[in-house]
Order: C-alpha cells, then sequence, then structure tokens
C-alpha cells in the first residue's frame, strides 16, 4: 500500500456516492423539516404547546440538550485523549469522531434556545450589561454553561478544522469539479512544507493536551447545571464524573452508529475494520461499567442519607409514575452492553450496531429519567401529581435534532475526508513508503 | 530580478529527500524547503530539529484567557453590586469555572493564531504549490541557490535518487 493508494481511496468517498447516501439524506432532511416546522408552529404559539406543566419546567428540550452534549464527548475522546496516548488504531474513527462532535455541539446549542420560549432574544445569555446596566450572573450554572460549549465548539471547530487542513490540500490537488475552489479557499493555501509541518504538529499536540481537560469540564459543567440546585435526584456530588461517564458512554455509541453504515457507503472496510470496531466496543462496555455503578451509587446514597426525600425520589424513579423510562434506561445502558464481553459479539458489526442503537435509546431516557422524574417528585407532595408527557411538538423538533444532526454529517462526509489522510499515510504507510518492496501492513 | 536560482527535486521517499537536504545544508550550497504529504522526522532531523515557538502562544493565550476569567466577572459584580443567593460579591470558586474555559479558549486561540502566523497562512497570493504530487505521494526538496552552484545542486539531487528535477529563476 502506498500513500497515493491511500490518497486516491479516501479521497474517493468525495465521488457520487449511491442510492443509499441519498435516500439517507433525503430522510434527514426530511426529519429536520419536520422540526423546523414545529420549531415555528412553538415560536408563533407560545411555548403552551410543548408540554411543560408545573413542576416540570425542564422536560425533553432539555433532555435533549444534555443528550447531545453528551454526544459530542467521545469525538474529543477520541481525536484527543487517545492521541495522547499514542493509541494508533484511533487514525481510523478520529475524523468522523470530531466531525461528530462539532455537529452535535451545534445541535446542542439550539435547545437551550428553543427551551427558553422567546428564542429572539437568545443573546440575553451572552454577558453584556442590559439596559439597567445589570451584568449576567456569573454565579449561575447556566453562565458557566454558556462559556463552557462556546469554548468547546469553538476549540472543537479548530481542532477538526486543522486536521483537515492538510487532508483539504490533497482534495484540492485532486479534485476537478467546482469543489476544488472551495478546497483552496479552506486548505488556505497549505503547502506541506517543512516550517508548516512543524509548527503544525506542535499545534496538533497542544490542542489535544488543551481538549483533555476540556472535554472533562464542559460535561461537568454541564452536570452542575443540575447538582447546584436542592433537588433531590439532582444535588448529588458524584454528578460532575457519572455525566462524563454517560457523555463518553453515549458518544461511543452513536460513533459506531454512524461508522457502520458510513464504512458501508463508502467502501471504506479496508481502512476501518472490525479491529476499530472491537476497540470502541471495549471503550463502551468500560464506559458502561462505570455508568453502572454510578448508577448503584446513587441509589445506595439515597439510601444511606437516611433523607426521606432523597429515599422518597429514587423509590419513585424506580417503582413511580416513571418506572418503565428507568427500567428501559437499566436495561439498555447496564444490562444490554454486558453483552460486549463476549468476543464473538464485539466483531459482530450487525449486533454491535443493535447494541449501540440500543445504548443511544437508553442514553437518552437516562437524562429524562433524572430530569423529569426528579422535578416531578419534589419536596412539596402536593406537586407529585403532575405527569409530563412530551407534545407532538417536543417529539417532532426531537425528530428534527437528529435529522439536522445526520444532515450536517451526511454532508460533511460526501465532501471532506472522512478518513484523515495525513495519519493514516503517517501509520499505515510509513513502512510501505520506507520499503516499497514491502506488503500492505495490517491495518492498525 | 533575482540571479538567484531554485531547483527542485522531486524522490519517491521521504529518506532519500532528507539525506539531500542534509548534505545541500552541510555544504553550505543554498536554502533549502522540503514540502512532504506527512510530517517526516527524518526531514526534520536533516534540517535541524528546532521546537516550535507556538508554545509561547498557547502558554501567553492562556495566561490572558485564565486572568480575563477572574477580572470580567469581578469587575461586573463591582461595577454593579447585587448580592445573590447571599454569596460573596467576589465569589472565586464559581468564577474558576469562568477562568478555566477561557483559559483554555483563549490559549486554543492564540494557539491557532499562532500557527497561522508562524506557518504564514493563509496564502492569499503567491505561488501555488510546486507539484501537486506533494500533497500526494511525493516529496520534495526546494533549493535556493547562487547560479554557481547549481552544478553541485542538481549533482547531489541526482545522487541521491530524485526521481525528478526542476530548474527555475526563483
Amino acid at each position: 500500500m502506498s500513500f497515493a493508494k491511500i490518497n486516491d481511496d479516501i479521497l474517493r468517498t468525495l465521488r457520487p456516492p449511491g442510492a443509499v447516501y441519498y435516500v439517507g439524506l433525503a430522510l434527514t432532511l426530511a426529519a429536520f423539516a419536520v422540526g423546523t416546522l414545529a420549531f415555528l408552529h412553538q415560536a408563533r404559539t407560545g411555548m403552551g404547546v410543548a408540554g411543560y406543566e408545573h413542576p416540570i419546567l425542564w422536560g425533553i428540550y432539555i433532555t435533549n440538550f444534555v443528550f447531545w452534549v453528551g454526544i459530542a464527548h467521545s469525538g474529543t475522546l477520541i481525536s484527543a485523549v487517545l492521541f495522547l496516548f499514542r493509541a494508533r488504531w484511533r487514525t481510523a474513527v478520529a475524523r468522523a469522531a470530531e466531525a461528530m462532535t462539532v455537529f452535535a455541539v451545534l445541535t446542542a446549542a439550539l435547545f437551550p434556545i428553543i427551551h427558553i420560549g422567546r428564542p429572539w432574544f437568545f443573546y440575553w445569555l451572552i454577558p453584556y450589561p442590559n439596559e439597567r446596566q445589570l451584568w449576567v450572573n456569573f454565579r449561575s450554572p447556566l453562565v458557566w454553561d454558556l462559556f463552557a460549549i462556546s469554548t468547546y465548539l469553538t476549540v472543537s471547530v479548530m481542532f477538526l478544522y486543522l486536521g483537515l487542513m492538510p487532508d483539504i490540500a490533497a482534495a484540492r490537488d485532486k479534485i476537478t469539479d467546482w469543489r476544488r475552489h472551495v478546497y483552496r479557499v479552506l486548505s488556505l493555501g497549505w503547502l506541506g512544507t517543512d516550517r508548516q509541518w512543524r509548527h503544525y504538529m506542535a499545534l496538533y499536540g497542544f490542542f489535544a493536551a488543551l481538549a483533555t481537560p476540556l472535554v472533562v469540564s464542559v460535561h461537568s459543567v454541564v452536570s452542575w447545571d443540575f447538582a447546584m440546585s436542592i433537588l433531590p435526584g439532582w444535588h448529588s456530588t458524584i454528578f460532575a464524573p457519572y455525566f462524563v461517564a454517560g457523555a463518553i458512554f453515549s458518544g461511543i455509541a452513536m460513533v459506531i452508529t454512524l461508522l457502520v453504515p458510513m464504512r458501508r457507503i463508502f467502501k471504506l472496510e479496508h481502512y476501518i475494520t472490525v479491529h476499530h470496531f472491537e476497540n470502541l466496543a471495549k471503550l463502551m462496555l468500560m464506559t458502561s461499567l462505570i455508568v453502572s455503578y454510578a448508577y448503584a451509587v446513587e441509589f445506595f446514597i439515597a439510601w444511606y442519607s437516611g433523607s426521606p426525600f432523597e429515599q422518597g425520589t429514587f423509590y419513585d424513579r424506580m417503582f413511580g409514575q416513571y418506572w418503565a423510562y428507568s427500567w428501559m434506561m437499566f436495561t439498555c445502558n447496564v444490562f444490554v452492553p454486558l453483552l460486549l464481553f463476549s468476543k464473538a459479539i464485539r466483531t459482530n458489526l450487525r449486533t454491535l450496531f443493535i447494541i449501540a442503537i440500543f445504548v443511544n435509546i437508553g442514553m437518552w431516557l437516562e437524562r429524562y429519567v433524572i430530569i423529569v422524574s426528579s422535578l416531578s417528585h419534589d419536596f412539596d407532595p402536593a406537586n407529585w401529581s403532575g405527569v409530563y408527557s412530551p407534545t407532538w411538538v417536543e417529539v417532532a423538533i426531537t425528530i428534527g435534532a437528529f435529522g439536522l444532526f445526520f444532515t450536517l454529517f451526511l454532508l460533511f462526509v460526501k465532501n471532506f475526508p472522512a478518513i484523515s489522510i495525513t495519519e493514516m499515510k503517517e501509520t499505515m504507510g510509513r513502512s510501505a513508503q520506507a520499503d516499497p518492496a514491502s506488503s500492505w501492513p495490517d491495518p492498525v | 530580478m533575482s540571479d538567484r536560482v531554485e531547483i527542485l527535486g522531486i524522490y519517491d521517499r521521504g529518506t532519500q529527500a532528507a539525506v539531500c537536504a542534509g548534505a545541500i545544508l552541510d555544504q553550505g550550497l543554498g536554502d533549502v524547503v522540503t514540502y512532504s504529504p506527512v510530517p517526516d522526522h527524518a526531514l526534520d532531523h536533516a534540517l535541524g530539529v528546532r521546537v516550535s515557538p507556538i508554545r509561547l502562544f498557547v502558554l501567553i493565550g492562556g495566561l490572558l484567557g485564565c486572568a480575563t476569567g477572574f477580572i470580567f466577572p469581578i469587575y461586573t459584580v463591582l461595577d454593579w453590586p447585587l448580592i445573590t443567593g447571599g454569596k460573596p460579591l467576589i465569589s472565586i470558586p464559581p468564577f474558576v469555572v469562568i477562568a478555566f474555559e477561557l483559559m483554555i479558549l483563549f490559549a486554543a486561540l492564540g494557539g491557532m493564531a499562532g500557527f497561522l502566523l508562524l506557518s504564514r497562512l493563509p496564502r492569499v497570493r503567491g505561488r501555488p504549490a510546486p507539484d501537486r504530487r506533494f500533497t500526494n505521494n511525493m516529496t520534495g526538496v526546494s533549493v535556493t541557490c547562487a547560479p554557481e552552484q547549481v552544478a553541485e545542486v542538481r549533482a547531489c539531487l541526482e545522487r541521491t535518487g530524485a526521481s525528478e528535477i526542476r530548474e527555475e529563476a526563483a
């Protein structure tokens, strides 16, 4: 295998894909359109069309927000943390995971805006003094969120773009259609000189080093949206590590969900091998065990605290009006991933894909259970009668978010190298390049 | 119009290009710029590895971000003193979150700015890459030298196995 072959194979994904791709794109666009219409309806009519009702004033919009921020986490784990640990297998999956991160954060960032009721005033979150010269409250976790999410989005975009720069230049020098003009601009005139590579490598290392603590901080901050309150079921010191582990767990499930079809549509079986999926499955299993442990600790602390409010909330979570969601969550996040202890299951992409879907559903439900069931069972028994169920508007907007995310991802993989050409050449092609007589090394 | 000459050697393998680049620099035949599809450690060694000053940009960005993250919230609470939640106006623990996030943000932005500056990007004008294959599979050694050195440089490029040699006025 030569550098040229890697170049050609990966840039082949920029050519017109098959009908399956367009069918997928049409479906995701349709989902996005449905969500957009529902959002416009909500913006025009008011928040009454969402199923919010006292005391449940955070519903599935905030569930979606936390879910999508969580999805964004595995991208950085794979691209930054595994880079620092020199896990060479990350090369094949890092680009897709990084792109996924950016699109997931973008999707997540929409939900606080959708949730606030008057989305045209979203800029009130930005710290500047209002007409009475009053500033935002920097002690509020919601303001921390703004800083954490916008930092994460900015750094993720720069990290993705930096990695893409030499690959876009490779596309610029290979592609002959109109897109070459776009690639010429986006490559910023990259030449691949020794000077450029030297600074590129230095910055890539720094980005990885900066993104690693950032990824831990972002979901910790998101968890403090809950943990800083005094609501039973939210007010817990384990929330930050619990949320970070859950985020990585759900993110890896989403990477698998995206990579299995992508690999097939773009015929990348040579580059994204079963070995990569097995490693992702191992990571998913490990984070599932951490999440399972966190569930157990939550229940233990509720019992051990001796607080009747904590105990009541967790009893309600298991056997109250939202019991079905809780048990589905346990099934998807705790029991189903245990199947991954079997190598046969880890290496069977069909079953792995199905397990990843279960985990996606389970992690969405986890956020729903934390938010809705805790709110429904606060300190005042008079509030306990409220049952929240999402309205069609909320469901449609949720579907629209999935549509937006998958649309962005599909457009990305069609128009940009879905695997890092540079890193693939470095890891897979180096030995062959040094000795052209050597055979293609096993993908790592 | 410069009277210097630019000679470009194109190689199949980075290791050969590194040998050539090292030899030309050792003999002081001219200035060398290499082009490669991947970061190549052999070329780095041949050209003399220097630590990128990007770390300074990252450090300055990080320190600025951290300072901003404390100074900005402290300024705002002093600008319009309003006690919320019975907490002191200057409550350091919550401001640590802001400072941490801004430290990362400014460090990353500083690093990116440093990278663009030091790598001389974006290149809006200027010559395109001397060969399209440098982003694909070939490595290039471009030597800018005086006309009287041309023969020696060519000999070096040929001796080290350049598959193609081109010459033009610098």
